[in-house]
């Protein structure tokens, strides 16, 4: 018994190890939001709901406190500076002044923003981390979702032709 | 040609760390005194093989060399000569050599100091260390090969990071690094005891001195990065939670309870399987910091260029390493035995206290570093957990240790008295009250707890030097000959925890009681915050080396009239084609008055951030007063002359 005791900090790190050699696979993967296909979820957030979406539009979920955020920030400055993409943002689990210091210093690439501090908009949309990127088409169907930093490869790859669909 | 004799010489650090990693540990086993007297003379020669590349890269910085093609991709000519110098360690490849020859000091190091140790152990420490060697010499050379030239070379490199081109961050990695590897040695000699399957006393203490460099320089490191993303990165804030800075954060942690469990394995024999533990842990957790930062895995602000070969690389290292030292912990701790018992109630108690939360504490923010990571596993892309859930669980764990910490000191081995120990920190209690009694009167829970806490702390450290002393109870002279004989490591573990009071002061005032402002600003407007009065007078454009500028002039007014001038900058460097931010900080080292701005806008005016944060300074001050502790208590007569003169006393320790 006591031996096996010593075992554990081996069996631990076997763990984490396996874990880790898992993670080296690359990609930032995508998984089919279940809202994919349907209209935008019911939600109210400080500044933004439901109702102000128009599509086609992107809907960014961001925080001041993430650094993939500011990641992916150059890119949604350029989507709606110089291709004129609506994009719709929700400040997730993030204080109104933060989100606002945030946008100030990086520029504000958002139509509206929400501030959802207490995350239910978020549990609304099926957040599971900051950033995700979620495309409305012209009738307000969620069209796709992309979870992590938007890439140019994936704005040019899955968001363009989703948002023209 | 000085770029292909570092080449070679790196190559050849390789051949002699291959020689150290093998023959010696043989030489131990079978007796051989030349072959165990080997190492010694290896690891000198490793160091300054390792020396020579490092040199040989420096100098390729230093004159401009674009044909080497880390140079290329690192630096510029426009660049000044500190930043031309430190980029020789801002990226991948140049902060592996550095790596290395930190690796190889601290292999040269044991080999000149550890005269004391038994012949044996001192050959299987060095072949152990020659080992990690021998896998960070391999991963440069066949992965990271910092002399790999380009044909044509570029006219004129591509430039560094402007974030990266600061004072604060040119000395911030080799301290960082000067910790992670120094951890090294402690694991070394945990495999080496391992190895031999004793642990003793003389052990414990030959490790603390180590332990102790090592956590000076994670210290001063981590407070050196933080102070960096403080005035660098704009945000106001000092610690982010990011992946890298948990990455150095973690060791940190096991490090922290690495020297607390070698004094009671020291003293009394006790925890002495977790302490060899402990050690293996505290490297491996500088492995993985160095897999996380360097494999892609994750995204950071601070992360290197990534590539997924090299990994797997460090995936294998880190499972070589640390897998084979837990199989060899496994398989030969149980025989180590078990110390002495104690009672809960005793100073072993409450250093199993300390390490209880501080590895859980670790543990917390490994499980919050890897989480996007595990997400990632499952296919479930890549996401940032954030600071919300660490202060969700870090904080609240850590809290009964920073009570813990002023009783620790107090409480005999063995078997202590607590309610003797509570009586004689009445003072630290009163503190603490007057303190909570303060930050309540502002209204604020979280920062009554908080300032509590660090009176506690603080006045439990001075306290417990008075008990020493009998301050107060014996005459003059004869406090003075006590604090004349009081044990340097008595003094420093006083400094350290001193250290963490002015810290944990800093901390919570800055989080709780900071004010922000954000505006837009026209030349002429002023705006008030924290009892200051702002004026923006305007801003112009400057041009700095490599970058150009604007320069906002914002006085600070007292009656109406200019009593400081705050001049934030927003930086554009042409040759990268980035911004940064220049924070203007003044401070009176009770509060920071900190400014930032952002664009101008033709109609609002100029995006202007300013923020007062009060006690702010202490966080590194505390941290510099930790790191002097660290120095003062590895100063300690006892940690450099008593080690061989008690191995001479008990032969038969073992």
């Amino acid at each position: 018994m006591r031996r096996l005791l010593f075992l554990l900090p081996l069996a631990v790190f076997a763990a984490l190890a396996t874990w880790l050699y898992l993670g080296l696979g690359g990609d930032p993967a995508r998984i089919p939001s279940p809202l994919v296909g349907r209209p935008a979820p019911a939600f109210a957030a400080d500044g933004l709901a439901t109702a102000d979406l128009e599509g086609p539009a992107l809907v960014n979920i961001f925080a001041s406190w993430c650094v993939p955020c500011r990641a992916e920030h150059p890119l949604l400055a350029h989507l709606a500076e110089e291709q004129g993409v609506a994009i719709y943002g929700i400040a997730y689990k993030d204080k109104p002044e933060a989100a606002n210091a945030f946008l100030a210093e990086l520029g504000n690439p958002y139509r509206r923003v929400g501030f959802d501090e207490d995350g239910r908009a978020g549990v609304e949309w099926g957040v599971t981390g900051v950033p995700e990127t979620f495309v409305l088409d012209a009738e307000g169907v969620v069209a796709f979702k992309h979870t992590g930093p938007l890439t140019p490869d994936a704005v040019r790859r899955d968001l363009m032709p989703a948002l023209r669909r | 040609m000085t770029v292909e004799l570092g080449h070679f010489a790196l190559a050849l650090a390789l051949g002699l760390a291959l020689l150290q990693a093998a023959l010696p540990l043989y030489g131990a086993a079978k007796g051989r005194p030349a072959l165990m007297d080997l190492a010694r003379h290896t690891a000198l020669g490793q160091f300054l093989l390792a020396a020579i590349a490092f040199g040989a890269l420096t100098k390729a910085y230093i004159s401009s060399d674009f044909s080497v093609a880390a140079v290329a991709q690192n630096s510029h000519s426009l660049k000044p000569l500190l930043y031309r110098l430190t980029g020789v360690w801002g990226n991948h490849e140049g902060s592996l050599l550095l790596w290395i020859l930190i690796l190889t000091l601290f292999g040269a190091m044991v080999a000149v100091f550890g005269g004391g140790l038994r012949k044996a152990f001192q050959a299987r420490v060095l072949a152990v260390q020659a080992m990690i060697g021998t896998g960070f010499l391999a991963f440069t050379l066949l992965t990271s090969n910092p002399f790999a030239r380009v044909w044509p070379p570029p006219l004129d490199g591509a430039g560094l990071n402007p974030l990266l081109q600061d004072p604060g961050l040119a000395f911030h990695p080799p301290l960082l690094y000067f910790g992670y590897v120094g951890l090294s040695v402690a694991f070394s000699f945990a495999v080496a005891a391992l190895l031999e399957g004793r642990v003793d006393r003389a052990w414990a203490r030959w490790v603390r001195p180590w332990t102790l460099a090592a956590w000076a320089g994670l210290t001063a490191g981590i407070a050196l990065g933080s102070w960096w993303a403080y005035y660098e990165l704009g945000w106001g804030g000092f610690w982010f939670w990011d992946p890298v800075e948990n990455a150095s954060f973690m060791p940190w942690l096991a490090a922290t309870a690495l020297l607390h469990s070698a004094i009671a394995a020291e003293r009394r024999e006790a925890l002495r399987s977790w302490t060899v533990l402990l050690a293996i842990v505290a490297f491996s957790l500088s492995l993985l910091g160095a897999f996380l930062v360097r494999s892609g895995v994750l995204t950071s602000v601070h992360a290197f260029a990534t590539d997924p070969e090299r990994g797997v690389f460090i995936l294998l290292l880190l499972g070589l390493a640390t897998g084979g030292a837990l199989v060899l912990y496994a398989w030969r701790a149980p025989a180590l035995g078990t110390g002495v018992p104690f009672r809960p109630v005793s100073r072993e108690g409450a250093l199993l206290l300390n390490n209880l939360v501080l590895v859980t504490a670790c543990a917390t923010v490994l499980l919050g570093t890897l989480y996007p990571l595990f997400l990632d596993a499952l296919d479930a892309g890549k996401v940032s957990v954030g600071p919300p859930y660490f202060t969700a669980t870090f904080v609240p764990l850590v809290a009964p240790a920073l009570i813990a910490m002023a009783v620790g000191p107090m409480l005999a081995w063995k078997r202590g008295d607590l309610a003797g120990a509570l009586g004689r920190l009445w003072l630290a209690a009163l503190g603490a009250a007057l303190g909570a009694g303060a930050a309540l009167a502002y209204g604020e829970t979280l920062a009554a707890l908080g300032l509590g806490a660090a009176a506690w702390i603080g006045l439990g450290a001075l306290v417990e030097w008075a008990e020493r002393l009998r301050l107060g109870r014996a005459p003059a002279g004869e406090v003075w000959r006590r604090a004349r004989f009081m044990p340097r490591a008595a003094w420093g573990a006083g400094l350290a925890h001193l250290g963490v009071a002015i810290v944990v002061a800093g901390i919570t005032a800055s989080q709780c009681f900071q004010s922000e402002l954000i505006l837009a600003m026209k030349p002429g407007d002023s705006a008030r915050i924290a009892g200051y009065t702002i004026r923006f007078d305007g801003a112009a454009r400057v041009q700095g080396p490599n970058y150009r500028a604007d320069r906002a002039t914002l006085s600070i007014l007292r009656d109406g009239a200019p009593a400081a001038v705050l001049a934030p900058e927003r930086r554009f460097y042409s040759v990268e084609r980035q911004h940064t931010t220049e924070a203007a900080i003044r401070t009176t080292f009770l509060a920071d008055l900190y400014a930032v701005i952002g664009e101008d806008d033709a109609q609002a005016g100029r995006t202007v951030r300013l923020y007062h944060n009060p006690l702010v300074p202490w966080i590194w001050i505390g941290a510099i007063v930790m790191a002097f502790g660290a120095l003062v208590s590895l100063s300690d007569r006892r940690l450099r002359l008593a080690a061989p003169a008690r191995r001479r006393q008990q032969p038969a320790t073992a």
